[in-house]
């Protein structure tokens, strides 16, 4: 399977073969078991209940278990308008989920503020979050964010905790020896305007 | 009887100005300071009981600025009439009418809201919709669509939750 290509690739470098084994066995248990945080925010949200309902049945790649705790919850699915009166509680619940986390933004509304060109709706929730995987359409079919659950098992299974563990990387860090992240990097990109992108890092300068 | 005779009838001794509107329904114009007791002879004399709305136009940059507007409805007759009023653009105030329409409160905080109108007599008049550190007014026509400095109530937010707990500062990737 792809996951087992990729675990030789990974055994090139330095780590041994019994930690890349056991990211295996761990990237795995993760991917299958993604429980999302249904953040429903607007009208996405009903996308996504139907994405949950029998129709098309999320259980079917392991990701049925919403749970409305954020302790419990795994993958953020942020399905709608959020506003920047609603940021601080949607970086709250972030911060609550335990690691590892993911966030997929679904819908344009959550991946660029969408159509809201406008004072009151954050543009992109990526302004405020790590996302993983942006989902675009207005809204987007729950075929999509299956879509999106398929790739970011993809990507779930690229990842080496074990393996980081082992080398005492910490996690979220790019790591310079493989030259990439080791967790989903921060895109986090935060303005001081709407539509003035400064890099990550340059706002608390000011 | 027809509403406008009616209100004529009602509103003895008031000054108004019936004024067109586009889509048809009566509308008449006061003077600010006449708006509250032109709103009491509507109810009590002219059997308009409810309140559909309190809301402005920002006429920017025309002066008296902002145009306050009022609308209510009579089951009774199954009519409905719009008051208007002009308000300057230094300092906008209006008088309130949650005394005579206890529903108005909502309107009211939320006229405030978007264009900064102070309901003289509110009781709790605060912002409705946008956080209540705001310092902007959204709906006045000198406002960016953009917004100015949209983020930085959560930024503040954001810098507060940190000091408070270097935990989340570690965790940021
Ligand atoms: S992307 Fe479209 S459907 Fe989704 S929340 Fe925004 S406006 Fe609603």
């Amino acid at each position: 399977m792809g996951s087992l290509k990729h675990a030789d690739a990974h055994s090139s470098s330095d780590a041994g073969f019994l930690a890349t084994r056991v990211d295996e066995l761990v990237n795995w248990g993760r991917k299958n078991s993604l429980w999302p945080m249904p953040l429903g925010l607007s009208c996405c949200g009903i996308e996504l209940m139907a994405m949950i309902g029998p129709k098309f049945d999320i259980s079917r790649f392991g990701a049925e278990a919403a749970r409305f705790s954020p302790r419990q919850c795994d993958l953020m699915i942020v399905a709608g308008t959020l506003t920047w009166k609603m940021a601080e509680a949607a970086r709250t619940i972030y911060d609550q989920m335990p690691d590892p986390k993911w966030v997929i933004a679904m819908g344009v509304c959550s991946s660029s503020g969408g159509m809201y060109d406008s004072y009151s709706v954050v543009q992109g929730v990526d302004m405020i979050l790590p996302v993983d995987l942006y989902v675009p359409g207005c809204p987007p079919r729950p075929d999509a964010v299956i879509d999106a659950i398929l790739k970011l098992q993809k990507k779930i299974e690229r990842e080496s905790p074990i393996k980081n563990l082992m080398a005492g990387t910490v996690v979220g860090e790019y790591d310079e020896g493989t030259q990439r992240f080791v967790r989903a990097p921060n895109q986090a990109v935060p303005t001081t305007s709407s539509h003035e992108v400064l890099a990550p890092g340059e706002y608390e300068k000011r | 009887m027809s509403t406008i005779e009616r209100i004529q009838a009602g509103l003895e001794g008031v000054t108004f100005k019936v004024v067109p509107s586009r889509e048809g329904m009566t509308t008449i114009e006061v003077s600010i300071t006449d708006a509250k007791e032109t709103i009491r002879r509507l109810r009590d004399a002219c059997g308009f009981e409810t309140n559909t709305f309190v809301t402005a136009v920002d006429r920017h940059p025309r002066e008296p600025r902002y145009e306050l507007a009022w609308q209510f409805l009579s089951y009774r007759h199954n009519d409905r009439v719009r008051v208007h009023a002009a308000v300057r653009g230094d300092a906008p105030a209006a008088p309130t009418i949650i005394d005579l329409f206890p529903g108005a409160a909502y309107s009211e905080r939320e006229c405030f809201d978007m264009f900064g109108i102070v309901f003289e007599g509110h009781a709790g008049l605060k912002r409705l919709l946008m956080p209540e550190d705001y310092d902007h007014f959204p709906l006045r026509k000198d406002f960016p669509h953009q917004g100015i400095e949209p983020d930085r109530l959560y930024r503040e937010w954001d810098r507060r939750r940190r000091e408070r707990s270097p935990i989340a500062e570690e965790s940021e990737s």
